[in-house]
């Protein structure tokens, strides 16, 4: 991890910009941003810990509680709503127990409500992980989510 | 229309650099290098180009103001953080033709004597970050990118740069406080990053579209490119239709083609040809137009007179069977939960419009609710930081003026007709 974000701070004239690639480096590290993790990305970079959770804190994309195995990022802004997104939310809920925010008990899925993930023209649209999943109906997406296990 | 932007995009191979070269891709470099920097400023005032990332302003005045600037290094921003809702128009571009964009980066960074790139892509997209990532090492391999392009002595070197989930960052400035490693929150104007953007130097940023277009200025010329489509503000343009049509997605079309056309004769109409009830024509920030408004041309001069902006040209269309309280409701939920919490106005109005349109839709709406929205809606446009509270008042303001009625009804009938259809 260190030496990854040492390629990484080559690339800006300024050690800072660092941060946001560094974080994400130390996500995947730890399938997370614990403490001790932005602790890490702080002492390679040289910044204070608040300084370094405050930045952490402000973007939607860094999990600062644990996450599950997979993660499921549902769009429901209004081209994936008013074709059916918030019916995909409500059977996430019924048949996984799966709340926004939340992660089943198994650890299987954690689930995020995104703001547009920029597949309107195909929605409704989620991510699971970093795959793209789209016109998503309530028949296609237990079978889409049977492949993460 | 022949297309530019997207050419080559249906060829399944198309984001794959020898294919790029096979099809006339990266011949504009040498051209322009024929040119002098100044020739390429000139060259691009007299096409016309506005900028495509929402506010269409000139593109060679940011680029003149850089230039102007005695301060190096310069730098070159992408804006790739394409997070309007309803937006997917540079995704194309991103994932089926990274090279276009990293040639009109190559050719803007010579003209402006910017030696370093960067491309802020959003989080949202990870298959675009691994296409536009392999694009730049491929375009390093074959020389076109690096401190000798060409052979030419001519540098300029390129970072894709991943952003976070966070729409503000759109924000040009916010975009800067970000890309250097900081919370996303818009900066006072001026200075301008023309003259102090990142890291304190002149810095142009620019969409992804507005980039994409520039070999195309270079190829055609800008007499020929500045006869495309409304004379004031010339150009292809890319369209994205997304909501109640039966064949949405990413048009390119003349700049200034009609909403209606846009709607019924690229997109195939209203799905299962269903009564149309209003648009979002350039994003959830662009003021909703109502069924009857929508023969209006969709550019930057003619948008802003029917009510509206062309933003990002993301059209979003809703049927008869649409609650408007219900999108006034999502979109200010977005903003709400958007708004960076730098400015009150923007971060307690948001907050304020989302809770009175929730008890509305849920049927607990007060008669003073309506007066109460305009005014907060008042209160939060023209007085905020940055445009997004704007966009938000700006919204909010319009679907109450279209569809003030229906917001009656639920206030008197204790109730959201539209919730039994579902």
């Amino acid at each position: 991890m260190l030496k990854e974000i040492e390629d990484i701070k080559a690339k800006y004239p300024d050690t800072r910009a660092a941060l946001l690639p560094a974080l994400y480096i130390a996500q995947k590290e730890f399938g997370w941003l614990s403490l001790d993790a932005m602790k890490a990305v702080a002492n390679a970079l040289n910044l204070p810990e608040s300084d370094v959770r405050g930045t952490a804190s402000f973007y939607s994309m860094f999990r600062l509680k644990p996450a599950g195995r997979n993660l499921i990022q549902l769009c429901t802004n209004i081209s994936c709503m008013i074709l059916g997104a918030e019916r995909l939310r409500d059977l996430l809920k019924d048949r996984y127990g799966l709340l926004p925010g939340g992660t089943t008990e198994d650890g299987r899925f954690s689930l995020v409500i995104m703001e547009c993930i920029g597949a309107c023209g195909t929605a409704p649209a989620m991510l699971v992980n970093t795959d793209l999943y789209e016109n998503l109906t309530e028949h296609n997406i237990a079978e889409i989510l049977g492949k993460y296990k | 229309m022949e297309k530019f932007l997207l050419r080559n995009t249906e060829n399944p191979n198309s984001a794959d650099i020898e294919e790029y070269i096979k099809t006339g891709g990266y011949k504009n470099i040498s051209k322009a290098f024929e040119l002098q920097p100044s020739d390429i400023i000139e060259e691009v005032k007299k096409s016309g180009l506005r900028g495509r990332g929402g506010a269409g302003f000139p593109t060679f005045m940011k680029w003149s103001f850089a230039s102007a600037d005695k301060k190096f290094p310069k730098y070159l921003i992408c804006n790739a953080d394409e997070g309007e809702p309803g937006t997917f128009k540079d995704r194309p571009i991103l994932e089926k033709n990274p090279h276009l964009l990293i040639e009109g980066m190559i050719i803007s960074g010579y003209a402006l004597k910017a030696e370093y790139g960067y491309i802020y892509l959003r989080g949202e997209y990870p298959y675009a970050y691994d296409v536009m990532n392999q694009a730049v090492r491929d375009a390093y391999d074959k020389g076109y990118l690096g401190d000798n392009i060409l052979g030419k002595n001519i540098k300029f070197n390129l970072v894709v740069h991943l952003g976070a989930g966070a729409y503000i960052c759109g924000e040009e400035t916010a975009l800067l406080d970000s890309l250097e490693g900081r919370r996303g929150l818009p900066r006072n104007k001026p200075p301008f990053p023309v003259n102090a953007g990142a890291w304190g130097m002149p810095t142009i940023v620019n969409n992804v579209e507005t980039l994409a277009n520039i070999p195309h200025i270079i190829e055609i010329g800008a007499d020929a490119y500045s006869k495309i489509g409304f004379p004031d503000c010339p150009g292809p343009k890319l369209y994205c239709v997304s909501g109640h049509v039966e064949k949405p997605g990413v048009f390119e079309l003349p700049m200034g083609i009609s909403l209606r056309e846009i709607i019924y004769d690229y997109a195939g109409g209203t799905k299962n040809g269903k009564k149309l009830k209003a648009v979002f024509p350039g994003g959830i920030s662009a003021p909703v137009l109502p069924a009857d408004s929508i023969d209006c041309a969709m550019d930057f001069v003619s948008l802003p007179k029917a009510g509206s902006m062309l933003g990002s040209a993301a059209v979003m269309v809703m049927d008869e069977t649409v609650c408007m309280v219900k999108i006034a409701h999502r979109a200010m939920k977005f903003f709400e939960r958007e708004s960076c919490g730098k400015c009150t106005p923007c971060r307690e109005g948001t907050e304020w419009l989302r809770k009175i349109l929730e008890r509305i839709e849920n049927g607990r709406g007060r008669n003073e609710d309506i007066s109460l929205l305009t005014d907060i809606s008042n209160n939060i446009f023209g007085k905020s930081f940055c445009a997004l509270g704007d966009g938000a008042a700006g919204v909010m303001k319009s679907i109450l003026k279209h569809f003030r009625a229906e917001f009656e009804e639920h206030i008197k009938e204790k109730r959201c007709r539209f919730k039994q259809k579902d």
